[in-house]
């Protein structure tokens, strides 16, 4: 699914990454605590979060996270804005809460970048 | 610790910075990028070091973190000067943290941090005396 049909679906606002619309993502992941997209979360997901602070940001730099999807309209500061455009981290912002939010991408195909948590030791970061 | 010829970077950390908590992880990302490390070796250790960076800023006065790269190891020495931990095993434990809400509201302190750090090491190593500090030694094996 493009980031552009992303947004439409949610009524998204695009606050950083508008030359980036076209970027396709096919799984997601939904958290507000950081430390758990550290340990779970995979490249190239989309974040789903209603942290918008400049550590979501960084959490998303630090996996190759697609892009930053803001939920529950959670207001965003200039700090916020300026560091996702210097590590280039696509922001959208939406008024729909998180489980609305993983309802409707659920039922246009995109799916959790990981189903169930496992207990092995993999350690490598997909 | 790895001798000096492997010094990559030493990285200043000032307890209780929150605003700027995780600015080393991605510096530190972005040194490795233009080294042409493997991205999921990158990956791993901007986890490793954006967990140390926090357990810093929420934990200690102040701290650094020495990037060591050698040719078959990636080795993040982590030392800090501060309250330390009483209880090491029981701050391994998934879940276990003593944060208060400063620590929370940045999306960190679910007791997860030194757990990350040893998930996606292959050597994981930390000591401290308590009202001293901590020492943590990750080490990615490349």
């Amino acid at each position: 699914m493009k980031l552009s049909e992303i947004r439409d679906i949610l009524d998204a606002k695009v606050i950083v990454g508008e030359d980036k619309l076209d970027l396709e993502i096919t799984t997601a992941f939904g958290a507000d605590l950081m430390s758990d997209v550290l340990a779970f979360a995979r490249s190239g997901c989309l974040l789903i979060t209603g942290l918008s602070n400049p550590q979501s940001v960084r959490t998303a730099y630090a996996l190759d996270i697609a892009a930053i999807l803001v939920c529950r309209g959670k207001s965003l500061t200039d700090k916020f804005v300026e560091i996702s455009q210097e590590l280039n981290i696509p922001i959208l912002w939406t008024r729909y809460i998180m489980f609305e939010v993983c309802g409707m991408l659920y039922k246009e195909g995109l799916t959790g970048c990981v189903t169930q948590i496992q207990d092995s030791e993999d350690k490598q970061i997909a | 610790m790895p001798s000096d010829e492997y010094l990559q970077g030493i990285y200043y950390i000032q307890g209780r910075d929150f605003v700027d908590a995780g600015i080393v992880s991605s510096e530190i990302k972005k040194s490795l990028k233009d080294k042409g490390i493997p991205e999921s070796i990158i990956r791993r250790v901007a986890v490793i070091t954006f967990e140390a960076e926090v357990n810093m800023i929420s934990y200690s006065e102040q701290g650094t973190i020495q990037l060591f790269i050698e040719p078959d190891a990636i080795t993040i020495q982590a030392d800090d000067i501060g309250q330390g931990i009483e209880d090491i095993e029981l701050a391994q434990q998934e879940g276990y943290s003593t944060a208060d809400d400063s620590i929370r509201e940045l999306g960190f302190g679910a007791g997860m941090g030194l757990a990350n750090i040893k998930k996606y090491s292959d050597i994981f190593e930390i000591t401290s005396n308590p009202g001293d500090g901590a020492h943590l030694k990750s080490v990615v094996k490349l």
